[in-house]
This record gives C-alpha cells, sequence and structure tokens, in this order.
C-alpha cells in the first residue's frame, strides 16, 4: 500500500481529480449529446414504467383476486406461482433488449460525444 | 469433535486459505478499494453475485418457503427484478462518475462535507442492519453444527448489555468472523467473491437435483407433494398464495393489511438493492461502463437462476421434512429434538441431511450436512467482509478521511492512520449488529429481517440521493442530507414502533406493518425534494446546479471517467 498518485487518501472531490484533463463544458449543448440522451430516456422510461407495472402486478392481484390466482393450470401448478415465474423471464427478456440497445445505439452516439470531448482539448 | 463439524472446518479452511492468497494479490490501495479498475465483465457479474447473495437469499429464502409456501417465493422475485434498476438507473452512470464509494458520486456536484457525513451514516444503518442477518445467520449454523455449544458456553457467557442477553453462538461466531475480518486486511477482493459464488451455485445446484431427484424428476408429482402440505391456520396448501400475510383478515388505511405488506415489501426489494453501498462499490472496479452493464448482465443470469431454484430448496424442505422439524437438533426420523423450537433459518441445512441421509446412508447425510452448511459459512464470511469493506470505507474514507481529517483539521492522513480507523470501525458495526441480532433472536428469518431493514434504508436513504444526484438539475445538498439522514431514521423509528420479527408478535404495535416501505421510501423521496426546495430558498447550494451539467455529461458518457491503469 505505498503507491502515491489517485489514492483515496486525498481529499479532492473526483470532479476535480480528473477535471483537469477533461472537456465536458458546452458537450451539453451538442446535438450528439442531446440524441443520446433523448435515444436513452426513449428507452429507459418505458421500460422502467413497464417493469415496475408488470412487477406490482402480482402482489396486487394475488391480494385483489386470490381465489383467480389459485386456479390451477397444470396438476397443482397454479396461475399465482407461474405469474411469480414469469417475472423471471420478463426480467431477463428487457435486460437483453436493452443490453442490445445500449450495444448497438447508446455506445455509438456516446462514442462520437467522446471524440468531439477529445477533439475539444486541442482545438 | 463430530465428522460433519470436521469437515465444515475442513471447507471453510479451503475457502479461508483462497481468501489469504487473494488477499496478497492485493497491495495497492486502489488494488484493495476497487480492484485496480481491472475486473472485466463476468468477473465481476460473479461479484456481484457473490456480494448479493448472503444468508437472506442462502439461508433465508428457503426457509420462507419452507415455513409459509408461496408467499416466500416473492423475495426471489423481488430481489432478481430489483437489478433492472440497477441496469436502466444506476450501474453505468456510477461507473462514470464514481470513484471508491457512494459519496464520490453524490460529493460530484453536492458540498462534500455534510454529504459524505450524511452518507456515512446512511451507509453504516445499511451494512449493521444486514451485518445482523448475517450474524443470525451463522449463529444458526454453529447451533446446526455443534448443538451443545449454547448449554456449554452459558456458565461462561451470560453477559447482558443494554438489557439484551447476548446468544452465544452467536456472539462466539459473530467476533471470530469479525476478527478474521478485520485481522485479515477486510478482504472483500473480487476474487473471493468469486469463488464464493460459484461455491454457492454448486451448492443450490446439487440439492435441487437431488430434490427433483426424489421425485423422479416429475415435477407435477413434486407440486402435488406441496400441495399436500397445509397451513395450519388458514388451511390453505403451501402453493397458494396468503400464508405469510393472509388475506381479508385485518385492514389498514381501509385496505387489506396483508396486501399492504405484500406491496411495501415489493417497494422494498425492488429499489432497495439499487441503493446498497456494497453493490453500488462493485460498479468502480470495472474498466468502463459497458462493462458495468455487462456485469449486472451476468449477475441477472446467476443470481435469477438461483432464485429460481428456491423453489425446489424451500418447497422442498416443506415437503419433505415439514416446518415443525427445522430445528437445530433432530432426532432419529428427522423430527424436532425435544424442548427445541423451529429455526427457519435452518431449512437448508435440514434439507442436506435429509437428501443425504435418504441417498447416501448416515454418513452422506453428515457429509452433505457439512458442504452446505460450510457453503453457507462462506457465504455470510464474504458478505460480511464485503459489508464491513463498505462501512469501514464510508466511515474512514469518506468521513473520517474527507471531512474530519481534511476539512476540520487540515493535515496529512497517513495509509495507517486510515486503515486503523477503518478497523476501529468495523470492529464497532460488528459489536452493534452481534447485539442487535442477540436482540433480534436466532430464531427470526435473515431474509425478512435485511428486506425489512437494510434493503428499506437503501430504498429509502440512499436511492433519493443517487437518482437525483444524476438526474434532477435543481437537487442540492440540503435535499441529499435531509433523505440520507431523514430515510435512515424514519425507517429505524417505524421498524422499531413496528411489529418485528421476533417471535411471539407484539400485539398492538404503535406501526401496524413489518414492511415498512410504503411509508418510507415515499417519505425519503418526499424529502429529498423537500430539502431541495428548502435550500433553493435560501440559496444555499448554487454550485449544485453549475456542477449538474458536467455529471450530466459525465454520467451519460463516459467523459473523463476514471480509467483503468492497466488500459492506459
Amino acid at each position: 500500500m505505498e503507491t502515491g498518485g489517485s489514492l483515496p487518501r486525498q481529499a479532492s472531490p473526483p470532479g476535480q481529480a480528473a477535471g483537469d484533463q477533461v472537456h465536458w463544458e458546452g458537450l451539453e449543448e451538442t446535438p450528439e449529446f442531446k440524441e443520446l440522451v433523448r435515444a436513452r430516456w426513449r428507452f429507459v422510461a418505458p421500460a422502467t414504467v413497464f417493469f415496475l407495472a408488470y412487477y406490482f402486478a402480482l402482489p396486487l392481484s394475488n391480494g385483489i383476486f386470490p381465489s383467480v390466482m389459485r386456479t390451477e393450470v397444470i396438476g397443482h401448478i397454479n396461475l399465482a406461482y407461474l405469474f411469480a415465474l414469469s417475472q423471471f423471464i420478463v426480467a431477463w427478456l428487457l435486460a437483453f433488449f436493452y443490453i442490445r440497445q445500449a450495444t448497438r445505439v447508446f455506445d455509438p452516439l456516446a462514442d462520437k460525444v467522446r471524440q468531439r470531448a477529445s477533439r475539444g482539448r486541442q482545438p | 469433535m463430530n465428522i460433519t463439524f470436521a469437515l465444515f472446518l475442513i471447507v471453510v479452511a479451503i475457502t479461508l486459505g483462497i481468501t489469504a492468497w487473494a488477499a496478497r494479490r492485493t497491495r495497492t490501495t486502489l488494488q484493495f478499494w476497487a480492484a485496480g479498475r481491472s475486473i472485466t465483465g463476468w468477473q465481476n457479474g460473479l461479484a456481484i453475485a457473490g456480494d448479493y447473495m448472503s444468508a437472506a437469499s442462502f439461508l433465508g429464502i428457503a426457509g420462507l418457503i419452507a415455513f409459509n409456501g408461496y408467499d416466500g417465493f416473492m423475495y426471489s422475485v423481488g430481489w432478481l427484478v430489483a437489478y433492472l434498476t440497477v441496469l436502466f438507473l444506476i450501474a453505468e452512470p456510477m461507473r462514470n462518475t464514481g470513484k471508491y464509494t457512494m459519496a464520490d458520486v453524490l460529493s460530484y456536484r453536492l458540498s462534500p462535507v455534510p454529504v459524505r457525513s450524511a452518507a456515512a451514516i446512511s451507509t453504516v444503518a445499511v451494512s449493521a442492519s444486514y451485518m445482523m442477518a448475517q450474524m443470525i445467520g451463522a449463529g444458526s449454523l454453529i447451533k446446526v453444527l455443534l448443538p451443545d455449544l449454547d448449554k456449554n458456553l452459558k456458565p461462561y457467557f451470560s453477559w447482558a448489555v443494554f438489557g439484551t442477553q447476548l446468544d452465544p453462538s452467536i456472539t462466539l461466531v459473530g467476533a471470530l468472523m469479525m476478527i478474521y475480518v478485520i485481522v485479515g486486511g477486510m478482504v472483500a477482493t473480487t476474487w473471493v467473491q468469486i469463488v464464493k459464488a460459484v461455491l454457492l451455485m454448486a451448492g443450490a445446484i446439487l440439492l435441487s437435483l437431488m430434490v427433483l431427484l426424489y421425485f423422479n424428476f416429475n415435477v407435477l408429482a413434486f407440486f402435488d407433494k406441496i400441495y399436500s402440505v397445509k397451513d395450519a391456520a388458514t388451511k390453505l396448501p403451501f402453493t397458494s398464495p396468503g400464508i405469510l400475510y393472509p388475506y381479508g383478515k385485518t385492514t389498514v388505511w381501509g385496505v387489506d393489511k396483508a396486501l399492504v405488506e405484500n406491496v411495501s415489501l415489493g417497494m422494498a426489494l425492488i429499489l432497495g438493492t439499487a441503493g446498497l453501498p456494497h453493490i453500488l462499490m462493485r460498479f468502480f472496479t470495472v474498466t468502463n461502463a459497458k462493462a458495468a452493464r455487462t456485469s449486472v448482465a451476468w449477475a441477472m443470469g446467476l443470481i435469477g437462476s438461483f432464485y429460481i431454484m428456491t423453489t425446489f430448496l424451500g418447497f422442498g424442505a416443506a415437503a419433505l421434512i415439514g416446518k415443525a422439524n427445522i430445528c437445530a437438533k433432530v432426532t432419529e426420523g428427522f423430527k424436532c429434538a425435544p424442548g427445541l423450537k423451529p429455526n427457519t433459518n435452518l431449512s437448508m441445512p435440514r434439507l442436506a441431511d435429509f437428501l443425504g441421509t435418504h441417498f447416501f446412508g448416515s454418513t452422506g447425510g453428515e457429509f452433505l450436512l457439512a458442504f452446505i452448511t460450510a457453503v453457507a459459512f462462506a457465504t455470510i464470511l464474504a458478505v460480511v467482509a464485503g459489508l464491513t469493506l463498505a462501512a469501514a470505507s464510508a466511515f474512514s474514507h469518506d468521513f473520517y478521511v474527507n471531512v474530519v481529517r481534511t476539512h476540520l483539521f487540515h493535515g496529512h492522513v497517513s495509509e495507517r492512520e486510515q486503515v486503523n480507523v477503518a478497523r476501529i470501525t468495523a470492529a464497532l458495526v460488528g459489536l452493534l449488529s452481534i447485539w442487535l441480532a442477540a436482540k433480534t433472536g436466532a430464531t427470526a428469518n435473515v431474509a425478512a429481517l435485511v428486506a425489512g431493514v437494510a434493503f428499506v434504508i437503501a430504498a429509502s436513504a440512499n436511492l433519493p440521493a443517487i437518482l437525483f444526484t444524476l438526474f434532477w438539475k435543481r437537487f442540492n445538498t440540503w435535499g441529499a442530507v435531509a433523505s440520507l439522514v431523514g430515510g435512515t431514521v424514519v425507517t429505524i423509528w417505524l421498524v422499531a414502533v413496528g411489529p418485528g420479527w421476533t417471535l411471539p408478535a407484539v400485539a398492538h404495535p404503535a406501526f401496524p406493518l413489518q414492511n415498512v416501505g410504503i411509508i418510507a421510501i415515499p417519505v425519503g423521496f418526499a424529502l429529498a425534494i423537500i430539502g431541495t426546495l428548502i435550500g433553493d430558498l435560501f440559496k444555499a447550494d448554487r454550485l449544485a446546479e453549475v456542477k449538474f451539467h458536467e455529471i450530466d455529461v459525465r454520467a451519460q458518457t463516459g467523459v473523463g471517467a476514471e480509467v483503468s491503469p492497466v488500459a492506459v
């Protein structure tokens, strides 16, 4: 534990620690950045609303329609258990779609912004 | 010494050997706190799974299902879905802006002294309550391995601390774990978590396969058997919702109380994960935002698979042993030894004992029991190390170094001084959690405890502060301090006056719900907003809005993010 440099020992807030090499001013106004933020929220906002709604539908329907949820579908496997199991599938699918979207859309946009940032450093 | 305990010690010794080996590889402070920022996505995914799946997952959920049937499975569902919150909103921005701890991200745009102090409070509260449950889990395991330990230690161990009689097993094993973690240098390195995650998955897969084998891989026959297990009070089969919190019995605020409890629990489960300091720290160890994202995907795969297996583990224990016979010591024929009360945290060890004996005779039972208890113990030790690291870093790095020494008493803090403060913090948090564990009692379910306290504090105190710091332009220091301190205090207060988890249940608690999230989490968010508006009135924190533009750009794009020293 004898290395110096960027140890947590020093008190400078991280913003300033790396701040001298970073050109972020004005990036917020660039079309690339605006596009990135828009693209991200276009996915994240509806996906978040959907998974919250789907998730809370489980305890709500268990409580409000108990007899429906106790309906047995295959043998003694009931609707309540299948609905619970479907939550796993939905969570995995949403994660898959998010990662696909991030790799295809968000990453290239973020790269563009970062390129502009490094151009800004050497005008 | 019995054979089970000897085998248990061997498996634990191997795990500790790996830990020691990993510790020697950790040389610099950067490696110590953030593993050199060189961990790849899948490695970190395993480590997140290792850090996340504690006694609550391995012992607690199986116990809840074994004792309450379907309702226990809600914990499994919520704790996986929680990762969508992490993936969509938290993981990448945290990696892009963070350095070592959650407070580093907050103090990016907020005033460091108050924010770091407040974050240290909420982090220590989350860690101590999380650790309390781990202490209970470890104590319960020792009661299985050495059933006479409590009786033998009683003459030397009848201390009462602040009116609470200490539990000998919990105190002894808790103290040993804390000494190990503190002397061993708080090694919660990624490799320890990876080894432990692999062990835990192996244990769960093995037991699940044996449960299925018992039913000749006929899932329908398995569910027939679960259906035949009926709850005594509600007369419901174990496949049916409504046993843990019976529907249609009582109301709170004009709504069915069971429904409110379940929704409240769900809120804590899916919002709490994104505010757990020891999980958030994991995102600072990866090379970039893309790796943070990949690691969440890996973690979700592993954690989800494990939680689906709790179907076999929990229902298996209910169907094959029955909740009345799950206790620290059993007689011939797997009946509870006379005079013992069932302990919900022992469903997994008892299931292992039963299945081993069923397939391989009594020696097989002893072997499997030893293996599963050792895996559970390794799980607990690794999580305790992770929690200790989070609490110690919040206190020593955030509070002591950055607040006390730098801003109040200007001066240089030596590496040794920082490590000593971290050790003292760890010891105090350890003692606090042992005391809380004794106060709660060894038979309280560890999953219910973690979800009921630690996750609610994380969701009501930490989550509003993190989300608003990243995404709300007007957010300021006042709002952050209000939610960090207010969320923590409100949660602890509501739990303290509520029914709690200690049996027998309190008859007329001042707050009706066990799960306080439905009140505490909205209060935490409201405090963050109100605090911000009050701060605005005083124009107290103008820097916060200016700095928002910087954090916005950094969080979204990774411009200026700390890079891996390996990649540089």
